[in-house]
């Protein structure tokens, strides 16, 4: 019975310390895991939304895109991945901002990438070779988005219908539009890498927001320990951590 | 004008899992010992927020900054090389304790035909076997011989594993059991047996239990939490270099390690080595460190180019096949695998370590009859469970569209009902795969990047086909609803990750002629200089490279030993 119990019930940060206790018993271990064990808190994590008083999210503001900038990415996200009966969607998930601050960081700038001259055209296995950074090319695929929806059917992208924001998309997509500045398909591949980013990265960064992607996928986050987990049979879900629930010290 | 430093012992080049070893084996023996590595510290304390998909496996938090340093690719000759200018097919590791820390902690030990490979392979079909241009050589070591160094690398790392059915003489067993076997795996393991396969569970660095290995270092047991591979470990239950060997030789007393400094030339005075020019990266100030021995341990890339740039060695020449220094870089063949949708089962997939896994060796070197095959040697197959991370995991059947509501079910429904079977592909050399300067590209101090020459033959893909067949018949044995075999090997391309097993380079063998080092990993032209790491690998078997890198730096570091002592060309 207590054995059952055991199994199916998730693994919470609070039963691995104490289980952990166990694990490392009698070992002098440094580190993370045995400073956890010094630092026990007195409080158990706080799950979202269960603060007293509501807050406002001061997280979502632009810090890169104009607002007309990310109508259109707030748009494109919600089509590549979109609310219905299974649950929300980019919108809802803060995938636009998710991708505003990033652009607005070291990967908007390519800070880390090796951006020398010169440059010349490669072959397709050679890889990216422009010397345009992803927020340039974000501003004009944006910009480019919303000159084909108006050449199409004389509106903004946001303005769009879902079936004709879909049919923009495909464009990209499949580089049936022609930029010349560029390649449409590599910046929808772009769009949506990440918007796959902003669904399922920890909350800390703007998207997932109260890891709501993670409990759609079911993915538990960012828990201690799987041992209890790793040989059962049965699919276990459990409550989703985030990496605010380490901020303890 | 470089400020002079006083002389020590020896001066390694990087302090990754061949810095690690040589310094603790080196300092216990009471030599003098000054590490120096280009990147920052590292400590298990860094990774309280190491569960970061987006930080660490995404955005490359563990690996060198590519706007400092890259490579140059071309897939021939024919085409111009352009930069590497974002991460794609492998990651090269920075920092302390380098790719050991973000590796998974496979642990293989490469088969005995691996290590006189061109010898058996003529013995059994003919010299014809072999393509005319592939440089196929032997190790100029037996499996015998390197035993008693796996065995020293795996009770140091604490190595958790069963003995491999398929696999060469060991001398002792694992130090400690196999990991716990999820469902996957236990599928994996009946379903091959079914089908007259020998499935053992893979050989982990992460333990299975806690462990004191023969230093006296003592670390905990994996919890399975699923952030190995990219990530750094939180419980120091992963063996990687900063939790072993690194505070071994710091304890002696002999060991300095100088982070932040990049080393940018050997010196040398005629064939002798006699230190290091580096630059301490957060002043710009250049400093000679001179020493009796130098010994150069960082990757793959870095080892060639040093030599390359300091004028040392014969560089090779694809033209004429002479020279040694760049040679016979390889890789590893990684596309052959299947997929299995089960329409009835979930698995718990988010868990699971770097090296959880089970495999099998019999479509692995030599293990089969190669006669009527187009291709030579094979791979290890495996099932993984890694755990598995939401944003870079979204497996859906063929024919789904990659985007939109059908996406969106489909990823939903399948996340924890897809198991893959992959195969890990041996990388046979070839006459024109090799490593040189790149003419127009430079790092951020003016010199010249390394240039990979690769592309994959048709031995790679006829080797990919075979295996991914055989995947495929496993997951069928398992039961999955539907299985989808890829077995299409295209062009190599830069820009998908495949794996971090790039060797060769500074290749080891019986003679200076075919060979940069001996079978101490010393150089042939120059005596007082070592070099340590997959560089050394003549070509790259069907498995990941750890195992054997580790085994050939304690061989190395005895060489260096005795060299200290005696001097002269060991061997």
């Amino acid at each position: 019975m207590e054995e059952n119990q055991r199994k199916d019930q998730p693994v919470s940060r609070r039963t691995f310390l104490k289980n952990s206790g166990l694990v490392l018993g009698g070992l002098v271990v440094g580190g993370v895991a045995g400073g956890l064990l010094v630092r026990q808190r007195e409080q158990a994590p706080q799950q979202p939304g269960t603060g007293s008083k509501q807050t406002a999210d001061f997280n979502q503001a632009l810090m890169f895109f104009t607002p007309e900038q990310f109508k259109v990415i707030d748009a494109a996200c919600e089509r590549i991945f979109p609310e219905d009966e299974l649950g929300p969607g980019a919108k809802a998930l803060g995938v636009a901002y998710f991708i505003d601050h990033q652009l607005a960081g070291d990967w908007g700038s390519n800070a880390r990438d090796y951006m020398q001259p010169p440059f010349y055209p490669g072959e397709a296995t050679q890889g990216y070779q422009g010397r345009l950074k992803r927020r340039e090319i974000f501003e004009i695929g944006i910009q480019e988005m919303n000159n084909y929806s108006n050449e199409k059917h004389g509106k903004k992208f946001y303005e769009l219908t879902p079936e004709q924001q879909d049919e923009v998309l495909k464009a990209f997509e499949s580089g049936e539009v022609n930029l010349t500045t560029i390649s449409a398909s590599s910046f929808f591949q772009m769009l949506r890498s990440a918007t796959l980013e902003g669904l399922y990265s920890d909350p800390l960064y703007g998207g997932n927001k109260n890891m709501d992607g993670w409990r759609l996928k079911r993915y538990p986050g960012n828990q201690m320990a799987y041992t209890q987990v790793i040989e059962q049979e049965k699919f276990v879900e459990m409550e989703p951590l985030s990496l605010r629930d380490h901020q303890s010290g | 004008m470089a400020k002079r430093l006083p002389k020590v012992d020896v001066v390694i080049v990087g302090v990754g899992w061949g810095g690690g070893i040589i310094a603790s084996e080196l300092t216990k023996q009471g030599l003098t010992v000054v590490g120096l590595e280009r990147g920052k510290e590292r400590k298990t304390e860094d990774y309280y927020m190491v569960h970061d998909e987006l930080r660490y496996a995404l955005r490359y938090e563990m690996m060198q900054d590519l706007s400092k340093e890259t490579i140059t690719f071309r897939n021939n000759t024919r085409i111009r090389a352009l930069p590497m200018r974002q991460y794609g097919s492998f990651l090269m590791g920075d920092g302390l304790g380098g790719a050991g820390v973000h590796w998974n902690g496979q642990t293989f030990r490469f088969l005995p035909y691996d290590f006189e490979i061109r010898s058996k392979t003529i013995e059994r079909y003919g010299e014809n076997k072999i393509p005319a241009d592939m440089t196929l050589q032997d190790w100029g070591i037996t499996y015998d011989e390197l035993e008693p160094y796996f065995d020293k690398f795996e009770q140091m790392a604490g190595i958790s594993g069963e003995e491999n059915p398929l696999g060469g003489k060991r001398s002792n067993p694992y130090p400690t059991p196999p990991m716990l076997a999820s469902p996957p795996l236990k599928l994996f393991t009946e379903a091959s047996k079914k089908l007259n396969l020998h499935p053992y569970m893979m050989p982990s660095a992460n333990l299975s239990q806690a462990y004191t290995n023969p230093d006296g270092i003592s670390r905990s047991a994996c919890q399975y939490c699923g952030f190995c591979e990219r990530f750094g470990c939180e419980y120091g239950a992963k063996a990687d270099p900063v939790v072993t060997v690194i505070p071994v030789a710091k304890q002696t007393g002999k060991f300095e390690i100088r982070t932040h400094s990049y080393v940018r030339r050997i010196l040398h005075t005629g064939n002798r080595a006699t230190g290091v020019l580096y630059t301490d990266v957060t002043t710009g100030e250049e400093l000679e460190q001179p020493a009796e021995i130098v010994v150069l341990t960082s990757y793959v890339f870095n080892n060639v180019r040093l030599l390359l740039l300091s004028g040392l060695g014969r560089p090779y020449d694809p033209n004429t096949g002479s020279g040694v220094i760049g040679k016979n870089y390889a890789y590893q063949v990684i596309r052959g695998g299947a997929v299995g949708f089960f329409e009835d089962r979930e698995f718990n997939l988010y868990a699971g370590a770097g090296a959880l896994g089970a495999c099998l060796d019999d479509y692995n070197g030599d293990n089969f009859d190669h006669s009527d095959l187009q291709f030579i040697h094979g791979g290890n197959i495996a099932i993984s469970q890694l755990g598995q991370r939401p944003i870079a995991n979204n497996k859906t059947p063929k024919g789904t569209p990659s985007w939109g509501k059908e996406f969106k079910a489909a990823t939903l429904k399948y996340n924890y009902r897809a198991l893959s079977v992959g195969a890990q592909g041996a990388s046979l050399p070839f006459r024109h795969h090799f490593l040189d300067l790149d003419p127009t590209y430079r790092d951020a101090f003016g010199d010249p990047l390394i240039r990979i020459t690769f592309d994959f033959e048709e031995q790679d893909r006829q080797l990919a086909a075979y295996l991914a067949e055989r995947c495929g018949e496993i997951l069928k044995e398992m039961g999955a609803d539907k299985v989808e075999v890829n077995s299409k090997l295209g062009p190599y391309e830069i820009t998908t990750y495949q794996s971090t097993h790039n060797t060769g380079g500074v290749i080891m063998g019986s003679s200076p002629e075919t060979s940069a080092v001996n079978n101490y990993l010393q150089m042939w032209d120059v005596e007082n200089l070592f070099v340590v790491g997959a560089s050394a690998f003549p070509h790259n078997s069907g498995y990941n490279p750890t195992g054997t890198v580790g085994a050939l730096a304690y061989r190395a570091a005895e060489g260096i030993l005795k060299y200290s002592k005696s001097g002269g060309i060991l061997a």
